[in-house]
Formats: C-alpha cells, sequence, structure tokens
C-alpha cells in the first residue's frame, strides 16, 4: 500500500508535462503505438483482466462497457470522455487534463481503437476553460504529429478528436444529459433503456468514460492488466484519485491504491484533520451524493467499492469531504440540498418537487424555523424520490439526506426543538 | 450613413466567422446543432459578455435553427447570461468544501469592497458579483472564478487584493 502515483499521476508534476516533447520522453504514446499492433479484442480483453472500473461514480467495468459495443454494425461508433467533474468535493479530472493531457488523449486514441470508433469528444464542463486550453492546444500538437487524425503513424487507424466544452449544468455530467447537450440540446437526462453502447451520440454506439478511467488505460497496456490487478484490492483493482478537501492540513489530489484505509488516507497523504483526528465529525467519502460517515466508521474503513457500499456510503468519484467538530452537519447537508434543487433539470416530478421541498425543509431547520415532524418528513420525501426518477440525481439529493438523518438524527432533533444548532 | 441608428443587430465579425467554422468541423456535417453551446458562447464574448434576444435570434439565423431552440439551450445553462454582466464577473463557489474551508468569508470580504450583494452589478458596470455552485477546484478552497480564471486558496485578504488590482486596470 506504499506505491503512491504509480500510473495516473506518474509525471503530473514534471515541468511541461503538458507539451508533447516532454510527454513522449516519459513515453506517452508508446503504449498507443503498442495498442495499435494488438485487435480492439486484445485491447479489451487486458483492460477487463485488470479489473477496471469506471471512475466517474458509478464503478462499472471499463473493458465490459467496451465489448457492449456492436461489432459488425455499420453505424459510425463514437468515444465520449465524460470531463464535466461537477460533483461537489471533486477537482481529480482537472488536475489529469491540465498537466497530462496527452495522457487523456493516449487512453482516448486505445479505447477508441478498441471499440472501433473514429470519432472522440471531451465534453469538459464549461468552467473549465484554462483546462480548455490546454486540451485543445495538446490535441493541436497530437495532429501536428499526426498522433491523430487520419492514418495514425502510417498504421492504418484513424481518429478524430475534438474538445466540446459545457455551459455549466451539473446534470451534464449524467451520461445520456451529456449526449444531448453534445447535440446542442439542453442536458436533460434520456429513459435508459436504450443505452449508449447501442443508441448513444446521434443515435449511434456510443462509449462514454470519466477521464481518470480512460487515464488508467495507457498503462494497462504497457504493464500489463494482470498487473494492474494486482494493485488495489480484490474487485476494486488499480490506483485511485482521492480528492480531499475540507477541514485537513494538507488538502489535496492523492493518487493511492484502492483499499488503502480512509484513516491512512487521511493521516498520511492529507496531513491529518484540522485540530487531531479526535476532532473529526464525520466523512463524506466519494463526493456530494454519497452518505456521511461517523468517526467510528472511518477509524477502520477501506476506500474501496464494496467496504464502502458495505458502510452504507458510496466511493463514488473519490471526493473525501472531512468535517470538523466544528461543522454543523445540518448546516452541511442543507448547502447540499440547495445544490441539487439548483441542478435538478426538472423533467421528474419526484426530482423536481422533491429537491425543492429537502432543500426548504432543510434550510428551515438549520434557521431554527424547523417543524415537528420535519425529519420525518423529509425522510418521506426521500423515500418519495428514491428510485423513481429519470437519472440517478434524484437519488443523489436524497442519499446525503437520509445518510446524516441516520447518523446525526440527534443533532437535526436538537435544530428542531431548540431553533439552534448544538455545535455553536 | 449614420443618423442615431437604433442599436446594432449584432453580427459576427469575419475572425469570429472563421472561428463558427472550425466549431462546425468538429462534428459530422448534419449534426450542426452540436455547435450551438459553443457558437452561443462565441456570441457572448463578441456581444458584450451576455445574450440579448436579439444575439440568440443572430445564432438561430446563422445556424438555420428555429428560435425557439436556442432560447431554450441558452436558458438551461447557467454560464449563458441573459442580462447584462460587470466587465469582471466574480464568481464566488460555496459549496460545502469552500464552505467548510470559509467561503462565507470571502463572500462578505467581497461584498464589502465591491459594496454590492450576490447577484448585483457595481455602479460602474465594472463588477458583477455572483454565488454558483461547486466550481471543481475543492482541494484548493476557498477560491472564486472571475472571468475565465480560478483564483484558489483564497483569503479575504488575498481575495481583497485580486478585486483590487482589477479595479485599478480597470
Ligand atoms: C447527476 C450525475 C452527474 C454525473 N456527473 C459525472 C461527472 O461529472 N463525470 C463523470 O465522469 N461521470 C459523472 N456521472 C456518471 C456518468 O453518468 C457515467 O456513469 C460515467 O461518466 C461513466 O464513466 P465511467 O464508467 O468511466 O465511470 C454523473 C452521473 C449523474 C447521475
Ligand atoms: S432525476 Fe432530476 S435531474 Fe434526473 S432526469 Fe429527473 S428531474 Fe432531471
Ligand atoms: S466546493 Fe468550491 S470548488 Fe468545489
Amino acid at each position: 500500500m506504499s506505491e503512491a502515483n504509480l500510473v495516473l499521476f506518474k509525471n503530473i508534476h514534471i515541468q511541461g508535462q503538458n507539451t508533447l516533447a516532454v510527454a513522449q520522453q516519459q513515453g506517452a504514446y508508446k503504449r498507443m503505438e503498442k495498442a495499435l499492433g494488438m485487435s480492439g479484442e486484445e485491447i479489451i480483453q487486458e483492460v477487463k483482466s485488470a479489473g477496471l472500473r469506471g471512475r466517474g461514480g458509478a464503478g462499472f467495468p471499463a473493458g465490459l462497457k467496451w465489448s457492449f459495443i456492436p461489432k459488425d454494425d455499420p453505424r459510425p461508433k463514437y468515444l465520449v470522455c465524460n470531463a464535466d467533474e461537477g460533483e461537489p468535493g471533486t477537482c481529480k479530472d482537472r488536475d489529469l487534463m491540465r498537466f497530462d493531457p496527452h495522457l487523456l488523449i493516449e487512453g482516448m486514441i486505445i479505447a477508441g481503437y478498441a471499440v472501433n470508433s473514429k470519432q472522440g469528444y471531451i465534453y469538459i464542463r464549461g468552467e473549465f476553460y484554462r483546462e480548455a486550453e490546454v486540451l485543445e492546444a495538446a490535441v493541436a500538437e497530437a495532429y501536428a504529429a499526426n498522433l491523430l487524425g487520419k492514418n495514425i503513424l502510417g498504421k492504418g487507424v484513424d481518429f478524430d478528436l475534438a474538445v466540446h466544452r459545457g455551459a455549466g449544468a451539473y446534470v451534464c455530467g449524467e451520461e445520456s444529459a451529456l449526449l444531448n447537450s453534445l447535440e446542442g440540446e439542453k442536458g436533460q437526462p434520456r429513459l435508459k433503456p436504450p443505452f449508449p453502447a447501442n443508441v448513444g451520440l446521434y443515435g449511434c454506439p456510443t462509449v462514454i468514460n470519466n477521464v481518470e478511467t480512460l487515464c488508467a488505460v495507457p498503462a494497462i497496456l504497457e504493464k500489463g492488466g494482470a498487473w494492474y490487478s494486482k494493485l488495489g484490492v480484490e474487485k476494486s483493482s488499480g490506483t485511485k484519485l482521492f480528492s480531499v478537501s475540507g477541514h485537513v492540513n494538507k488538502p489535496g489530489n492523492y493518487e493511492v491504491e484502492l483499499g488503502i484505509p480512509l484513516k491512512s488516507l487521511i493521516n498520511d497523504y492529507a496531513g491529518g484533520v484540522r485540530g487531531g483526528w479526535e476532532n473529526l465529525k464525520g466523512v463524506i467519502p466519494g463526493g456530494s451524493s454519497t452518505p456521511v460517515l461517523i468517526p467510528e466508521q472511518c477509524e477502520t474503513i477501506l476506500m474501496s467499492y464494496e467496504a464502502l457500499a458495505g458502510a452504507g456510503s458510496m466511493l463514488g468519484a473519490g471526493s473525501v469531504i472531512v468535517m470538523d467538530k466544528s461543522t454543523c452537519i445540518v448546516k452541511a447537508i442543507a448547502r447540499l440540498s440547495k445544490f441539487y434543487r439548483h441542478e435538478s433539470c426538472g423533467q421528474c416530478t419526484p426530482c423536481r418537487e422533491g429537491t425543492g421541498w429537502l432543500a426548504q425543509i432543510m434550510d428551515r431547520i438549520e434557521t431554527g424555523q424547523g417543524r415537528e415532524g420535519d425529519i420525518d418528513l423529509l425522510l418521506s420525501v426521500c423515500s418519495n424520490i428514491q428510485g423513481k426518477t429519470i437519472c440517478a440525481l434524484g437519488d443523489a439529493a436524497a442519499m446525503p439526506v437520509v445518510g446524516a438523518i441516520r447518523h446525526f438524527r440527534d443533532e437535526f432533533e436538537y435544530h428542531v426543538k431548540h431553533g439552534r444548532c448544538m455545535v455553536d | 450613413m449614420s443618423e442615431i441608428a437604433p442599436a446594432a443587430k449584432p453580427a459576427f465579425s469575419q475572425e469570429a466567422l472563421k472561428k463558427v467554422e472550425t466549431i462546425y468541423n468538429r462534428y459530422p456535417a448534419d449534426k450542426r446543432q452540436s455547435a450551438l453551446l459553443p457558437v452561443l458562447d462565441l456570441a457572448q464574448r463578441e456581444f458584450g459578455g451576455w445574450l440579448s434576444r436579439a444575439s440568440m435570434d443572430y445564432v438561430a439565423e446563422l445556424m438555420g435553427l428555429a428560435p425557439i431552440r436556442v432560447y431554450e439551450v441558452a436558458t438551461f445553462y447557467t454560464m449563458y447570461n441573459l442580462k447584462p454582466v460587470g466587465k469582471h464577473h466574480v464568481q464566488v463557489c460555496t459549496n460545502i468544501s469552500c464552505w467548510l474551508c470559509g467561503s462565507d468569508g470571502i463572500g462578505e470580504a467581497v461584498k464589502q469592497r465591491l459594496e454590492i450583494e450576490y447577484g448585483q452589478t457595481t455602479e460602474d458596470g465594472n463588477f458583477t458579483l455572483s454565488e454558483v455552485e461547486c466550481l471543481g477546484a475543492c482541494v484548493n478552497a476557498p477560491m472564486f472564478q472571475i472571468n475565465d480564471d480560478y483564483y484558489e486558496n483564497l483569503t479575504p485578504e488575498t481575495a481583497v487584493k485580486i478585486i483590487d488590482e482589477l479595479a485599478n486596470k480597470a
């Protein structure tokens, strides 16, 4: 569990790594060359054996997703990189893109080749303007060096890549909303099925992967799926970027093997909890939608998909938000409810109305206007959202509320009863 | 030819039209609507930092889209300003990681310095102040964005200093 910065952040601190010349000195595009000498099927097999799971939140196996793309289908195939990065607490993809854009481009060429796609898009959140500039520059360099475009390096493979900026809508991170947005529409999620693997961008087979997922691919090609699968723990293999923010002494993005104890991640990487471990109140382990963990759980929990699910939470995008004892949990969750109300696309009634209710009730509890029965009302609103919506944004809004009430009900009750916080 | 002309009808410069061509080329020829978000962004940059009804109509005409398509999209996304904004658009993130790290103090300091509240523009039209959701820089909280740039690891003092510098430049 000691080998950090193995895969994704290996070259991130190298000056000029965003330029082709420096990236190539570090071996960029060598893995791509190797991949172009293999069959698509072989590459998919390698990624499957690596056990690489999608890093955008849901953890779906990447190789399996790629294998769903129909082979003998005359329609064009698309590869879309999800760089919308909007989940509060999450900021890992940004570092990959601004410091090592060629790693992402290389990963995309390999993935595109594996699924027989000739066109890729990077859908990047609009606010990341400078990051988009870095990407555009890197794409232009790659074109100039014939690493993109027609007949790449004379190997008879074509792959075009374009950067597409969003315009400020969290829901566009949801893959089908992203596709609508990329088609120049409102970014509203689509009903599934059909899944993008069959009916995606422009109605064609489409693979959508997170930035970090695609950035893991070159190393898998270089060192092999078996090597990669030995990193991490069973079913959660490989390394993962964790964005550790909030009340820690050294917030930052850290690459570690999956399965690392949360306590070690916080203490050994992020400089410990502000005021010491005893000052810990709770940790949101995977981004704003994932239910909060209490200190007892934080003592022993491992940062793997399974362990966190077992603790009633989720690994999500790996965004660890640390809160010390000065934090009013009601206020923290109220802030998140406000976010989800703002970001609901409004298509489904349970989400549109439910996120509004949650935000309103959370707000009134927080500001001391809470009414008797409000806590149960919150839970009832949540259960009327969960599982009843087109996309997972509804669930994402409900989960942190339910999780917080589960662990901190007394604090909610205190707020309602006394009209103020027990923390200040 | 100029008497007191009505507000000029917006139109892209030659240079902007070239950019539009580059944008079109990213998408299949029969999927031109894909260019709508980037073209609206370009229009906003070309036409004073916001999208008037006339600007949207211009984009609709240019791209051969029904105006309603353009309005729908322009109103869905928060980065399109549907009313004028100041020369410097200060967007303070107050989401969870920034809040935990003191974004309230940042917001207060900037409000005091500019003598406006969230959602307002200074009288000289130099600054608009907005409260925004997570900007994806959470490990460097608290932070704000001004136009295309991020300013991270802020303190109330550095926040005000950044504003001062921009005010002096303006
Ligand atoms: C509301 C919502 C927002 C999402 N935002 C993102 C995002 O910003 N980035 C991302 O990669 N995935 C996001 N996802 C997950 C995507 O829908 C999709 O599962 C993911 O991009 C697949 O890539 P992966 O398999 O490589 O993880 C979001 C999902 C939902 C429901
Ligand atoms: S769950 Fe919410 S965000 Fe998702 S489609 Fe329904 S209304 Fe839109
Ligand atoms: S919470 Fe402020 S940038 Fe993410």
